[in-house]
């Protein structure tokens, strides 16, 4: 980041001002074309890479729309009666998404915008397809209008995130009042009567017909936090400690609030059974620690912590051991002396998975009801192994590896603290959340409730996610932007 | 920072690197026995996700799939005339599996066998709807409907066979039972399936082929069988020294025939088997011996499993009898058991000169565009006698039904040979009797058929059951149905 010239800049005398929308992506001078060979970040005259991202993003539209016309044919023989109206208002929530990132964010990542769309088309018609199954899955029947609705306010989310949000340095200043919000989201689940559809795990807020899952957004407010706290302490936490061991010790005020984030983790785990947010917050605050001090001492600390956590927790709360035979053993559901209450959803997640083979039934052609009610929410990844096999799901896992992959060059090219650990945080948080529940419907490791990011059905999920990229998009596009005054000085 | 970030994001990539190894194990590797688990419900739920192919019997259809816009299953099975033909179809539940040509045609019917690859393909491609094949049966309309109304209410089971090929042209059982009544999975099915299984005249047991009973007289045929051909006896004219009683070897035990009043008493095989004397057939299974009436029964099949395809249980010659025990195996009681199909297949090598040809129930196979895939052709199972002893029982079981006691299936314009038999079973013979006939007949065009009837029924009065009068009218009926007199 030391690299970074301001008097080179073509645009330093204006750069606080965008371009106007539809500028040229090649506008670049050549003066600053010519440094991007030999030096990681050039924000000097980076193309704004917008057209590129029109193109991608047409072709995220068109993906899920003939998948939707896919499905139709493929259970009724004719093209869906919605199409053109998914269609379009797929393709117009996608434009006008651009068109403000035009506008607000003209220098941001252009593959994440399309990405997502990518990820919340294909769910949409995944649940759309589901719905088709009718009474087979009527615990949440019909779940894709809902969902397309709430898609559409997770964009006007997204955009609201990017118009508002005019620095992500301005969140900096609600270092703690984030972490109180977050920490009463995180509670909130454990004071409100859980439904019967919860299955044990308290993470839902009922409100008549509304339903809430906090954890979504507690995600996002925690990272928030983290950053805050870890930019103003990271020196302490780093450099004061003692050597014992071959690690780095931390002195014991400095493990505060370390412990008090790994007993907050606990208690989700034991009052709320959810064993997903806890796994991620926890790691997410290791993560977010260890790129904050740079110490290897520090994974060891956590690794260490949550293992024992998990052993005590595990040993004691019935729920979470329930979780572990089923994770050990999928198919005892089906043996007839099964134990009660035992779940078959991960032996039929496998068994959609293995009759999917390496390249599905096609869309609209498997049986994934038979997961249960389920099949549209946390264990969709189940269903897209079913119809679209092996192929598509290393092409979606390939997706989310590409937004994750995304997010942390943003951390990378961003030129404040600030703005590093809150985009590692975000990308991280986000890897972690698709390696517990795809690991979990694939029994790579026990199960977990948590959604699919912009894929599963629910609107927390989707408008968390959506917000989650708004300010990815933005620290990236302070990040590219050309000509802004450099960041508080800080070691890179 | 960057540093520390970029192992992060060489962290995650790990992860979903181990999602995507995971996922290739689970869709790769342990894809085909997690498709093909028993509980994987997909399996059931395929089978009827499009029409199945149909049995056909005279080139009529006697199944049929009908579109039931179910939401796991598409279509359900119906069958056309149920009760009458499901000792060959068997049934084909959605909820409780399938059995006889329904499930051992499954994979033609349902379209998934290999042969049928290449057409499901180009159908796909075609975009018809994928269909299974055809299997197209060997059985008689006519002969199968004579057997089923001539057993009627009576407990009993018929086979008719053509004796040239083994073509089996009959194949009844009775009670029987609708395979329509739970071909589907509702309440009503599961109380029909339940029903059906308690039923204590157990409808659903195929009597044809995998019930076993004391053949009694009509056992006769083999022992004669196996005089001749042990060259004991020349011609059916040669007289026998039989005592009447014949006392059972080893033992103070008398044998005794129906009535004394018939000619037994050093009668000759013909007489002897005109008049089904114990006595003469008792004396001469004793005197050839065990071994030797074994390697006779087991020449017309018995000992071994018959697969029509439908397996026919193993009809039963003893092994190990004393030679009193062999004096009643010869006639048929003791331990000697065999199933209807079993002396459907005795009657069938005698009126074929010997050759005992292979019982066979499916003609073709055929996909749904009416392409011929397989095709059963004619074979032998063996010579169980020769030519020369086959004309001598020809002419025995001619006088049967001319001058003995097989009148009752006198056909005229035709040349019927026949043995009754009333078999005695139950602890010291108490049970009700069985009565068999078991009988062939010839046209002018040399076109044959080869009947074996069994009529279990619940009758008290013993002098009510013969063979001769209640299974020999149902023999003459298949005989007539069959070569069209």
């Amino acid at each position: 980041m030391s690299t970074y010239d301001l008097s080179s800049g073509p645009n330093s005398q204006s750069g606080d001002r965008p371009p106007a929308p539809g500028a040229p992506s090649g506008g670049a001078p050549a003066g600053a074309r010519r440094r991007r060979g030999n030096i990681t970040i050039t924000p000097q005259g980076t193309p704004n890479r917008r057209n590129t991202e029109l193109a991608l993003l047409a072709f995220a539209v068109l993906l899920p729309v003939l998948a939707y016309a896919n499905v139709g044919l493929a259970i009724d023989g004719s093209l869906p009666a919605g199409m053109l109206g998914y269609g379009l208002g797929m393709g117009a929530l996608a434009l006008v998404a651009h068109l403000v990132m035009r506008r607000w964010a003209p220098y941001a990542d252009p593959l994440l915008l399309p990405l997502a769309t990518l990820l919340n088309g294909l769910g949409v018609v995944m649940i759309w397809r589901l719905d088709k199954a009718g009474k087979l899955l009527s615990k949440n029947y019909p779940a894709a209008p809902n969902q397309l609705m709430w898609s559409g306010l997770g964009i006007a989310f997204f955009i609201v995130v990017m118009v508002f949000l005019k620095d992500h340095r301005v969140l900096q200043r609600y270092t703690y009042i984030s972490m109180a919000v977050a920490l009463v989201l995180l509670a909130a689940p454990a004071f409100f009567p859980s439904r019967e559809a919860d299955f044990g795990a308290k993470i839902w807020i009922h409100l008549g017909p509304l339903s809430f899952q906090p954890g979504e957004f507690a995600k996002i407010i925690l990272t928030v936090f983290f950053a805050g706290y870890l930019m103003v302490k990271r020196d302490a936490l780093a450099l004061a400690s003692r050597r014992f061991m071959g690690l780095y010790l931390p002195r014991g005020r400095d493990l505060g609030p370390i412990i008090a984030i790994w007993l907050v983790s606990l208690l989700i785990l034991v009052f709320e059974n959810d064993l997903g947010s806890s796994f991620l917050f926890f790691g997410l605050f290791v993560v977010m620690l260890y790129v904050a001090t740079e110490r290897t001492s520090w994974i060891v600390f956590g690794l260490l912590m949550s293992v024992g956590g998990a052993v005590v927790v595990g040993s004691t709360a019935s729920h979470v051991k329930t979780r572990i035979d089923a994770w050990l053993d999928p198919m005892a559901a089906f043996a007839p002396d099964h134990p009660k209450g035992a779940s078959d959803q991960i032996g039929q997640a496998l068994f959609a998975m293995g009759s999917g083979g390496a390249t599905g039934s096609g869309l609209g052609q498997g049986r994934s009801y038979l997961i249960g009610f389920a099949a549209k929410s946390d264990f969709i990844i189940g269903s897209f192994g079913e119809e679209l096999g092996l192929t598509g799901l290393m092409a979606i896992f390939m997706v989310y590896a590409l937004i994750v992959q995304r997010g942390l060059r943003t951390a990378i090219a961003a030129r404040d603290p600030f703005g590093k650990l809150f985009a590692v945080g975000l990308s991280s948080a986000l890897a972690l959340q698709v390696f517990v529940v795809a690991g979990g419907v694939t029994g790579l490791i026990p199960l977990t409730g948590m959604t699919m990011p912009f894929m599963a059905q629910g609107g927390s999920s989707v408008v968390a996610n959506w917000a989650l990229i708004a300010i990815l998009l933005k620290i990236s596009d302070s990040a590219r932007r050309p000509g802004v005054e450099p960041a508080p000085a800080s070691e890179t | 920072m960057n540093k520390p970030i970029r192992r992060v994001s060489i962290f995650c990539l790990v992860l979903i690197l181990a999602l995507m190894v995971r996922t290739n194990w689970v869709q790769g590797v342990q894809a085909d026995s997690l498709a093909s688990n028993t509980h994987n419900d997909r399996n059931k739920y395929d089978r009827y996700a499009y029409p199945r192919g149909n049995i056909i019997v005279d080139g009529e259809r006697v199944t049929s799939s009908d579109f039931v816009d179910g939401l796991r299953y598409k279509y359900k099975r119906s069958w056309v005339n149920g009760a009458l033909y499901a000792p060959v179809t068997g049934y084909s539940s959605q909820s409780f599996g399938s059995s006889q040509l329904e499930s051992l045609e499954d994979g033609f019917l349902a379209g998934t066998d290999d042969r049928l690859f290449f057409r499901n393909t180009l159908d796909m491609l075609t975009g018809k709807e994928k269909q299974g094949g055809d299997v197209v049966t060997t059985i008689n309309a006519k002969a199968q409907k004579a057997a089923f109304e001539g057993l009627g209410s009576k407990k009993g089971a018929v086979v008719a066979l053509d004796p040239a090929t083994g073509a089996i042209l009959a194949l009844v059982s009775t009670p029987s039972y609708d395979p329509g009544t739970f071909a589907g999975g509702g309440d009503a099915d599961t109380k029909a399936w339940t029903d059906l299984n308690a039923d204590p005249n157990k409808p659903m047991l195929n009597r044809a082929l995998r019930e076993t009973y004391p053949p009694g007289s009509t056992f006769k045929l083999v022992t004669a069988a196996a005089a001749f051909e042990n060259n004991v006896f020349q011609n059916v004219d040669d007289k026998t020294e039989t005592p009447d009683p014949y006392i059972l070897p080893g033992t103070s035990q008398e044998l005794k025939n129906e009535s004394a009043n018939e000619p037994c008493e050093g009668a000759t095989l013909k007489v002897g088997m005109d008049y089904s004397c114990n006595t003469v057939y008792g004396k001469i299974g004793a005197d050839l011996g065990r071994d030797k009436m074994r390697e006779q029964a087991e020449k017309f099949g018995f000992n071994t499993t018959v697969d029509t395809p439908i397996r026919a249980v193993q009809s039963f010659y003893p092994k190990g009898s004393s030679p009193d025990g062999t004096a009643l195996d010869s006639i048929g009681q003791h331990d000697t058991r065999a199933t209807p199909l079993q002396m459907a297949m005795v009657a069938s090598a005698i009126a074929n000169n010997g050759s005992l040809m292979q019982p066979y129930l499916v003609a073709q196979e055929r996909s749904a565009n009416l392409t011929t895939i397989s095709q059963h052709s004619a074979k032998q199972l063996g010579q169980a006698i020769s030519p020369a002893t086959a004309q001598k029982l020809q002419d025995m079981m001619v006088s049967v039904v001319q001058n003995g006691t097989g009148k009752n299936a006198q056909i005229p314009g035709l040349t019927v040979g026949g043995k009754t038999g009333t078999a005695q079973h139950g602890e010291d013979n108490s049970g009700t009797p069985f009565a068999w006939f078991v009988s062939y007949a010839k046209g002018a065009d040399n076109k044959s058929v080869a009947v074996a009837v069994v009529v279990e029924d619940g009758s008290n009065n013993r002098d009510g059951i013969s063979g001769g009068r209640l299974a020999a009218p149902i023999a003459k009926a298949v005989m007539q149905a069959t070569l069209g007199k």
